[in-house]
Formats: structure tokens, C-alpha cells, sequence
């Protein structure tokens, strides 16, 4: 075991320490009085955590693909049951995306959030457990505690903070949820009957038979595509925005559904490589299928956040694409897609949000030619929208790019798809742009203002006040990551690059385990073929 | 201090503007003082861009990265003869637009001034962050910078027709940009794991030996589609939907800035990363001379059924900006610069003629050249500089636009292709068929019935002096530039020294 850890050097247990500082906050709240407390309560407890995750970064060993500030304690004997924790080069940029979304969903929710302050702290700050528990696990039984641990949490955000069709929204959110759950709890009891281990590393260095790594492929794919959300399985994420609170929306936006991503790349492709290999194709499939049916459907919403819902369903689909290339720059392109999603996707609910509490109304016709009354909000709003489109030099432009990349190398059909996928994501973001900034053709929401001046507010919207700072300074602090990340990737490019690396290795030598002759000839020795490829690339390096 | 040689300074260039944009948004109040930044910002942005010429000359190639984003992806900027080329045209003639936008905006008293000058400033710095643009990632993001700019100044009226002609703007220039260039660059960076401009040169091309030319042919149509600014049929129709915009927008950008980005692109894109080798090889070079031919005659002959002025001088630009390609398509050293000098040339002439409907417009609020009979009486310097453009736009000496089509067509004469002279001489004669009955018009024309009578110069008001200065001097550079080309033929031909190798001695023989 111990030859799969590093352990934790630092003077203190930073991720037990990331996992608890938000449960520990999470009890206080129950002893706070009033709302201004509590809320300033809230924002501490998560900058204190973000403050603390920082080490994570700056002692981070970048040549090594091995689990970094480890801790092992037992836990249950008779089960060989430890309590691991420890994060490598993937998991490591999705604690740190956690910890410093946080804080602005506290931000976020300053003036949205109207009763139930204190359950609403209480409720964030236990997700926030949950979700850096689920990065941090190298134990499945952990892991899967932690998981189930986010659901109720998160059904709670909509069912309590929701809009007015949110009991549909949650009951839907859950059974969905619930269902890749079961899934999930099946094939972790299946690989511990295997291999008699719930260690996550031991796990993907054990070799399994072919037909048991398909049934645990099957069934892990299942949870993660329900999670991420892969076409077919996507109509809860709509549901789900749309009637969730802002903050609900952002943590659902910018960290939930990372988990999907994450658990393909710790979960299907090391511990079932030869089986992930065999079901490329169709992965793909559904991956472009998800790209171009969201595109499409975003093209058509009149209410924002699904607008910015499906265009989720489509950037996850070039997630899941990049992650079955089984290429370099395909996985890396999917981590950086995921990162950049995270930041981007959160803006664009914030932003929904602010224009929500001074509007009432989601409708896109509602809130159209806000450029002269909002010029502040309004910047922003291009800046990521831009940013959501792949623009040159903001962040999501390097995930596209990557993605776009390595799909021409092998599949140049889905490449094209994937082109058209970023053309309509350019025309619904466009086409909201135009709408919200100016106003759409049919003159709805026209200016008779023709002064120079800015700043006044227009007689059809309530008070259309323009950000205050509290505002501005959080989505400050994510147009910094928007173009940090699009002007200069490498810092985090160089974090996974190990670990990618180590990735394709295990998924190259699981190729072995393929029977041969089973599923005919050719397409078997397409399959040895593609094994063979990923195989001389890790050798290269 | 020897400051110009720091690589850096290139980038000045574009900062130059982009800071420019920023004091206008802060002065937006004091309408004296925002219009002083715009000329004071495009006086320095024409001094620094100046300042590099003297390292173009003596043949230094400056090169520095900004950004690294993957290895051969870069924020890069690179000083050449071309680039320079562009770079100093558009600067140029931002300061006289600059004087010519203070005449227009307040004679029409239009609104969201601020917003007008804003966006101009990010227009012309993305113009010239594409001119230095050291590989085709830097290139692709001020191409891309200057599509979002250019946006709210062609939807500038706000009105339906506004709003249609900015749909139309932005569904064609994304649309484009997104589906061919982004691939296109992809494609590219998959076959030389590379984004940065060959170096040395225009004749090798960063193609590695011997790869794969299915690949390389489509990798090449979507950079040649992909940058739809060119105006290239049948990509060509945003161009006269976005003349909804003020004349100055038309003027600066939509005659010099947007299109040559555009042009110059897709020339940078054929000389320094195919290369006229490959081309040449490949015959992709005389495909596209033959396919934008076709623009060059089609164009002509739409604008000869246009009586909006406006639109007749958007389907010229589209007619001439194919020039252009004509000439570097052809590969042989006298095409290239007289496709490339063509940038200038073309500049200065069509920006006198857009300065001059809008001149036209403000003064006497016509927009059709049916109405303008007799109007060269009561707007003397307007209606001359306008006939001026007119005859460099036809080709005849010694207005600049000849020195382009000479050379063009002794680029045809070295190929021995009469098809492509042939098209030269009848779009030569296209172009007086809708030039020349305007001059005509203005000078000997009818007037309307109701200005029957009015013989009032309309060139007097200070506003309009404003508009009638900075065209007066567009028509007198446009003959200037006619008698001493080797100027620019000069800066043009520095780029390669062996490709251009006689012509340089052609100039030094002078």
C-alpha cells in the first residue's frame, strides 16, 4: 500500500483538516444567532478552508503520479478498511476548484438567500465536506460515503431554497442520483468480493477478466453518466437548475458535475481498461451526441439558466469525449474543459442570480437591453459569455482546443461534430449576449434613451441598479481565473501531467487482458491496435 | 537608450489603442476630452508603429512571446515588412478618421458616443495585434478581438434594421470562425505541432516535407473560408448589411481595418505558413487566383445595380479586397507586392470615398446618387477628392491604384495566363462603369427639384470642415502615393529578400 502514497509532510492533516474545518463550521451554525452572523460565519469558515488548501498547490511534487499529503489510519481491521485519503495530479485541481467556489456561493447567496439563513449555511457548509471528501477518498467505501453523503444536502439547496416548481426539480434530482448510485454500490461490492481491498490504487492494479470488467464498466459508466450528465441520462440537469437557488445552481454547475468526470477517470479507466477500450466508440457517440443535442437545445431556451444548463449537457459532453480519446490531450483537455467549466458556468449562474434579484424574472425577454441601465454587470456578461464560447485567450478556449486536438488525431467524424457543437455554443451565447445587452430584433425592450449618459435605469425594470462591490469583487476574482488559465495553462497543465500519464499506462496494459477472438477478428484487433498506440506513447515519454 | 530595439515595443502598437479605449470610457462626460484621447491615441499608436520602421528596413526580424499556452501555441508578436505595411496604413488613417468621427457624430448629434469611440479604439488595436501577430493562434485572437468590437458599432442605430445587419454580421464572422478556422488550426497544429509563422521567409512554408496532401488542401480551404473578413464569395454578404453602420465605422473599418484583417490573414496565412512553394506545387495558388476572380468580376457587376452609394462603394470593397488575393495567390514576386501594396492603396482611395458619402450625408442628408445631381458645385472638395478615389479605384495613372494593378498585371504577364489579364481589364472597366456615372452625376447632373436653385456651399459649417480636411488629405496621399510607390514597395519587399530579390534592385536602380 504504502508504495502508492506520499505522505502528508505538512505541519498539519491539510486534507482530513479541508474535510472536517467545513463540518466543524457546520456545527457552530446551529449556535449563531441572526442572519448577519451567521452569514459572516459562513463566509469565514469557507475562506478559511480555501486559505488552508493553498499548500496544496504551492507543495505540490510535480514529478510524481503518486497519491500526495496521504494519511492512513485504520479503521475497521477485520475489513482491511482504512481510512485513506490522498489526492494525485486529477483530484488535486478539483479540491482545489472546491475550495475556492465556495466562498463565492456564500457570496452569492449574501442578498439572494431571503429565510432559513442559518439551515442554509449549515446545508452549504456540509456539501462542502462532502464534495472535498469525495476528491480526496482513495478508499471506496470512503468515496462512497461521501457521495451519497452530497445528495441529500443538495436535494435539500432546491427543495427548500427552490423556485416554484421545485418539488419536481428535487424528487427528480434525487431519483436520479439515487438510481447511479445503486450502481455504484454494487460494482464497489463486486471489486471487494474480487480483490478483497476497498484501496482505490490496489483496486486499478489488480487485473480482472474481461467480461467482469465490462459488467463493472457498465455499472460505474451508468452513475457517472447519470452525474456528469451524458445524453440520454440529462433531463434532471435542467430541472434542477433552473428551479435550485443560485448557489445551488453554481455548486451544481461548477462541482457536482466534475464528479462524473472524475469518477470515469479514477473509477472506469484504470480499473477497466480493456472493457473502456472496447466501449470507445459508443462512449464517443453519446459524448458527440450530448455535444450537439445540448448545443441545440440551449439554442432554443428563453429562460437563462436552462439556456445555461444545456450548454452544461454540451461542455460535458466534450469532457467525456476528451476522456475516451485515451489520449494525452484528450484526458488533459477534459480536466482542463472541467476546470474551466467550473469557473465559467459558476460566473454565468452568479450572474443569473444577481439579474434574478433585481428583475425577478429568468425570462430572456425580461432582462433584454440592460447595456445602458447595467454597463458594469453587462462587461461582465460578455466577458463570460465569451469565455463559455472558447474565445481565444480566455480559458475556455485552451479545454476546446485540447479536446478539438485530439479528436482530429483518430476520429475525424466526431471531430466535425464537435466543430459544429462550438458553432452553436457560439450562437446561444451570442444570441443571449445580444438579447440581455441590447435588445432582440423585434425591438422588444428598446432604449428611447439616446443620451450619452450611463447609469439610468429604464421605466419597465424594478430598480436596475448596477453591481455593487460585494458583486464585483466575486466575479472579479473568477475573471482573473478566466484569463490566468486561458493566457498561461501550464501551471496546471504541469500538475496532472503525471498523473494523465500514469493513467494511460494502466489503461495501455489493461489492453492485454483483451480475449482474443471473442468479439471477432477485426474489431479485435482494432482494439490491440489502439492498445498497442497508447502503449508506445507512454514509452515515449 | 536604444528603446527601439526591445521586442516589447512592438506590443505598444496594440496597447496603445487598448489604453486609448479605456480613458475614453472614463471621460465619457467631457465630450472635448474623449475626443482628444482619440486623436492623441491615434497619433501615438501611428508614431510607435513608425518608430518600428527603420528596424523593418534594415532587414531585423523582432520577435517576442508573451503567453505560452502549449508548446508551439503562443501570445507572440513578430515585426515584419507586411505587417508594417498594414499597421501603418490603419494608424494612419485612425487619426484622420479620428477628426473626421468629431465632424460626423456631433453634425448627426448621434447617440452613445462614448460607446462609438470605445469600440473603434479596440477595433484598431485588434488591426493592429493581427498585423504583428507572430503566429496564427495571436493572429486568430485579435481577428476574433476585432469581430467583438466591430459588433455594437454596425448594431450602432439600434434600430431593426441595425439589429438585422449585426445578426448577420456576427452569425457570418463567427460562424466562419468557428468552423473553418478553428479547424483549420487544428488540422495545422496537428500536421507541424506548431502555430508560429515560418521565419524565414515566404517561399518555405512550416508544412513538414512530404504531408499528406488531402490534408494539407482542406487545411488550406478553411483558412481560406475561415476568414470571412476577406469578403471572398460567397462569404461576402455581411459586408454590405454592415454598411447600417455610420459612415465612419464603414470608413475606417469596414473599408481599411475589418476587411484588410481579413485580406491580410488570409495573405499571412498563404505566404508564411504554406508558403508559395507548396503552393505553387500543389496548385492551390492558381485555384484561388482563378476562385477569387470570380469575386472581383461578380462583385463589379452587383454594384453596378446598387444606386445607394453606400452599397455600391461595400460591393467595390468586396470586388477590390479580392485583388488583393488575386496577387498573392499568383506567387510570383510582382504579383505579391502588387497584391500586397494593394492593402495601402486600396485604403486610402476607398476611405476617401466613404469619407466622402458621409461628408455627403451629413451635409445635405443624401444617400442615393440619383439625388446628387449638381452637388459637385456646392461641395467643390468633397465631390474632387471623391473623383480622385474614384479614378485609383479605376486604375488609372498617377493615382495609386494603378501601381497595384501594374503589377498585378505583370504578375498575370510573368504566368503568361491571359484569363487572369482578362479579368483585371474588364473588372478596370467595371469599375468606371459605376464610378464614373457618380463624377458625372455630381458635375453635370440634374439637382432635384427642390434644390433647383439652392447654390449655397455646404462645406462652410466647422463640423463640416471637420469631415472635408481629413478627406481632402486621403485624395492628396492617394496621388502621392501614385507617384512615389517604391515606398511601400520597399517596405513590402523586405519581408524576403530572396523572393523579392529583382524587384529590390528594380527600386534601388530607381
Amino acid at each position: 500500500m504504502e508504495h502508492y502514497l506520499i505522505h502528508n509532510t505538512l505541519s498539519y492533516p491539510i486534507l482530513s483538516v479541508l474535510v472536517i474545518v467545513p463540518l466543524l463550521g457546520a456545527g457552530v451554525t446551529l449556535f449563531l444567532k441572526g442572519d448577519h452572523a451567521i452569514k459572516a460565519w459562513g463566509l469565514l469558515v469557507t475562506l478559511v478552508t480555501a486559505a488552508l488548501s493553498v499548500p496544496l498547490y504551492t507543495n505540490w511534487d510535480f514529478g510524481t503520479s503518486r497519491y500526495q499529503f496521504a494519511e492512513v489510519t485504520e479503521w475497521f481491521p477485520f475489513l482491511s478498511l482504512n481510512y485513506v485519503v490522498g489526492v494525485d495530479g486529477i483530484s488535486v485541481l478539483l479540491v482545489l476548484l472546491t475550495t475556492f467556489v465556495m466562498p463565492l456561493c456564500v457570496l452569492c447567496s449574501w442578498t439572494y438567500i431571503k429565510d432559513r439563513f442559518k439551515e442554509f449555511i449549515l446545508v452549504t457548509l456540509l456539501m462542502e465536506t462532502a464534495m472535498i471528501g469525495v476528491f480526496v477518498s482513495l478508499n471506496t467505501v470512503l468515496f462512497f460515503i461521501f457521495w451519497e453523503a452530497m445528495l441529500v444536502p443538495m436535494y435539500l439547496l432546491i427543495a427548500v431554497w427552490g423556485g416554484e416548481r421545485k418539488d419536481y426539480a428535487s424528487i427528480k434530482f434525487f431519483l436520479y442520483t439515487l438510481l447511479g448510485s445503486i450502481f455504484l454500490l454494487v460494482s464497489i461490492v463486486a471489486l471487494f468480493i474480487k480483490t478483497g481491498t476497498f484501496f482505490i490504487p490496489e483496486l486499478m492494479a489488480h487485473e480482472y477478466s474481461f467480461s467482469f470488467q465490462m459488467w463493472i464498466f457498465l455499472a460505474f459508466t451508468l452513475a457517472f453518466a447519470i452525474k456528469i450528465p451524458m445524453f440520454p441520462f440529462h433531463t434532471w440537469l435542467p430541472a434542477a437548475h433552473v428551479e435550485a437557488p443560485v448557489a445551488g445552481s453554481v455548486i451544481l454547475a461548477s462541482i457536482l458535475l466534475k464528479m462524473g468526470g472524475y469518477g470515469f477517470l479514477r473509477f472506469c479507466l484504470p480499473m477497466a481498461p480493456a472493457a473502456t477500450v472496447y466501449c470507445v466508440p459508443y462512449l464517443i457517440f453519446f459524448s458527440v451526441v450530448s455535444i450537439v443535442v445540448g448545443g441545440y437545445l440551449a439554442l432554443g431556451q428563453s429562460d437563462i439558466k436552462k439556456l445555461i444548463a444545456y450548454s452544461s449537457v454540451g461542455h460535458m459532453g466534450f469532457v467525456t469525449l476528451g476522456i475516451f480519446l485515451l489520449s494525452d490531450d484528450g484526458i488533459k483537455g477534459a480536466m482542463m474543459q472541467m476546470l474551466n467549466h467550473g469557473v465559467t458556468t459558476g460566473a454565468l449562474f452568479i450572474l443569473v442570480g444577481i439579474i434574478y434579484e433585481r428583475t425577478h424574472s429568468r425570462e430572456i425577454d425580461k432582462n433584454s437591453a440592460l447595456g445602458m441601465a447595467m454597463p458594469v454587470y453587462v462587461t461582465y456578461l460578455v466577458i463570460f459569455s465569451l469565455a463559455s464560447f472558447g474565445f481565444p485567450g480566455t480559458n475556455g478556449f485552451i479545454g476546446e482546443f485540447l479536446v478539438l486536438m485530439g479528436t482530429f488525431k483518430t476520429h475525424l467524424v466526431a471531430g466535425g461534430f464537435a466543430i459544429l457543437g462550438a458553432i452553436l455554443a457560439a450562437a446561444y451565447m451570442l444570441r443571449l449576449v445580444q438579447k440581455m445587452v441590447w435588445a432582440d430584433s423585434d425591438g422588444h425592450g428598446h432604449h428611447d434613451d439616446h443620451g450619452d449618459d450611463h447609469g439610468h435605469g429604464d421605466g419597465d425594470h424594478h430598480a436596475l441598479f448596477d453591481l455593487n462591490m460585494r458583486e464585483i469583487g466575486t466575479l472579479t476574482f473568477l475573471v482573473c481565473f478566466v484569463f490566468w488559465i486561458g493566457l498561461n495553462p501550464k501551471p496546471l497543465m504541469d500538475v496532472m501531467d503525471a498523473s494523465v500519464t500514469q493513467l494511460l499506462h494502466q489503461v495501455g496494459d489493461g489492453m492485454k487482458s483483451i480475449p482474443g477472438g471473442e468479439h471477432g477478428s477485426g474489431h479485435h484487433a482494432a482494439l490491440m491496435d489502439m492498445g498497442r498506440q497508447i502503449r508506445e506513447w507512454v514509452a515515449m515519454r | 537608450m536604444d528603446i527601439a530595439n526591445t521586442p516589447s515595443l512592438i506590443f505598444v502598437t496594440t496597447a496603445i489603442p487598448m489604453i486609448t479605449s479605456i480613458l475614453l470610457m472614463t471621460s465619457a462626460k467631457k465630450p472635448n476630452l474623449r475626443e482628444s484621447w482619440s486623436v492623441i491615441g491615434a497619433v501615438l499608436t501611428f508614431m510607435s508603429v513608425m518608430n518600428l520602421l527603420p528596424q523593418v528596413l534594415a532587414g531585423a526580424s523582432l520577435e517576442h512571446t508573451f503567453f505560452t499556452l502549449f508548446p508551439g501555441v503562443s501570445v507572440k508578436f513578430r515585426l515584419d515588412g507586411m505587417g508594417l505595411l498594414f499597421a501603418g496604413t490603419s494608424s494612419f488613417l485612425w487619426i484622420l478618421a479620428a477628426f473626421y468621427c468629431v465632424g460626423y457624430m456631433r453634425g448627426l448629434n448621434e447617440h452613445a458616443q462614448t460607446r462609438f469611440y470605445v469600440c473603434y479604439a479596440i477595433s484598431v488595436g485588434g488591426a493592429m495585434g493581427a498585423a504583428f501577430a507572430g503566429n496564427l493562434f495571436t493572429l486568430y485572437l485579435f481577428y476574433e478581438i476585432v469581430s467583438i468590437a466591430t459588433y455594437p458599432l454596425v448594431m450602432h442605430h439600434q434600430d431593426e434594421e441595425g439589429y438585422e445587419g449585426g445578426k448577420k454580421y456576427i452569425v457570418y464572422l463567427f460562424f466562419t470562425s468557428k468552423a473553418f478556422l478553428l479547424t483549420g488550426m487544428v488540422l495545422l497544429y496537428i500536421q507541424c505541432h506548431t502555430l508560429d509563422f515560418d521565419a524565414s521567409g515566404i517561399v518555405n512554408g512550416i508544412l513538414p516535407e512530404g504531408a499528406n496532401r488531402t490534408l494539407v488542401t482542406v487545411t488550406y480551404l478553411m483558412f481560406l473560408f475561415g476568414f470571412a473578413k476577406s469578403g471572398i464569395m460567397p462569404l461576402h454578404n455581411w459586408l454590405p448589411s454592415a454598411m447600417v453602420a455610420p459612415t465612419p465605422v464603414s470608413a475606417l473599418l469596414h473599408a481599411v481595418v475589418v476587411v484588410k484583417v481579413g485580406v491580410f490573414s488570409t495573405s499571412r496565412v498563404m505566404l508564411s505558413v504554406f508558403g508559395t512553394r507548396l503552393l505553387h506545387d500543389t496548385g492551390l495558388g492558381m485555384f484561388t487566383a482563378y476562385f477569387v476572380s470570380f469575386t472581383i468580376l461578380a462583385a463589379s457587376i452587383i454594384a453596378l445595380t446598387k444606386t445607394n452609394l453606400k452599397a455600391r462603394l461595400a460591393y467595390s470593397t468586396v470586388s477590390q479586397l479580392s485583388y488583393v488575393l488575386l496577387g498573392v495567390a499568383m506567387l510570383t514576386p510582382n504579383s505579391v507586392t502588387g497584391g500586397l501594396i494593394h492593402i495601402s492603396n486600396h485604403a486610402f482611395s476607398k476611405i476617401t470615398l466613404f469619407f466622402c458619402a458621409g461628408c455627403i450625408f451629413v451635409a445635405s442628408g443624401k444617400k442615393d446618387i440619383k439625388e446628387m445631381g449638381g452637388l459637385g458645385y456646392r461641395m467643390p472638395f468633397t465631390m474632387v477628392a471623391f473623383s480622385i478615389a474614384a479614378l485609383s479605384m479605376i486604375g488609372v495613372p498617377p493615382v495609386c491604384g494603378f501601381v497595384s494593378k501594374w503589377y498585378l498585371a505583370l504578375g498575370s504577364m510573368d504566368l503568361h495566363n491571359w484569363i487572369i489579364l482578362t479579368v483585371l481589364l474588364v473588372s478596370s472597366l467595371l469599375n468606371a462603369g459605376y464610378f464614373v456615372p457618380i463624377v458625372i452625376q455630381a458635375f453635370f447632373g440634374k439637382p432635384l427639384p427642390e434644390d433647383e436653385g439652392a447654390t449655397s456651399n455646404l462645406e462652410k459649417n466647422p463640423l463640416i470642415m471637420f469631415m472635408v480636411v481629413p478627406l481632402t488629405i486621403t485624395a492628396i496621399f492617394s496621388v502621392i502615393f501614385g507617384f512615389y510607390p517604391d515606398f511601400f514597395i520597399k517596405v513590402v519587399a523586405s519581408a524576403d529578400t530572396g523572393f523579392f530579390g529583382h524587384i529590390i534592385k528594380g527600386i534601388a536602380g530607381l
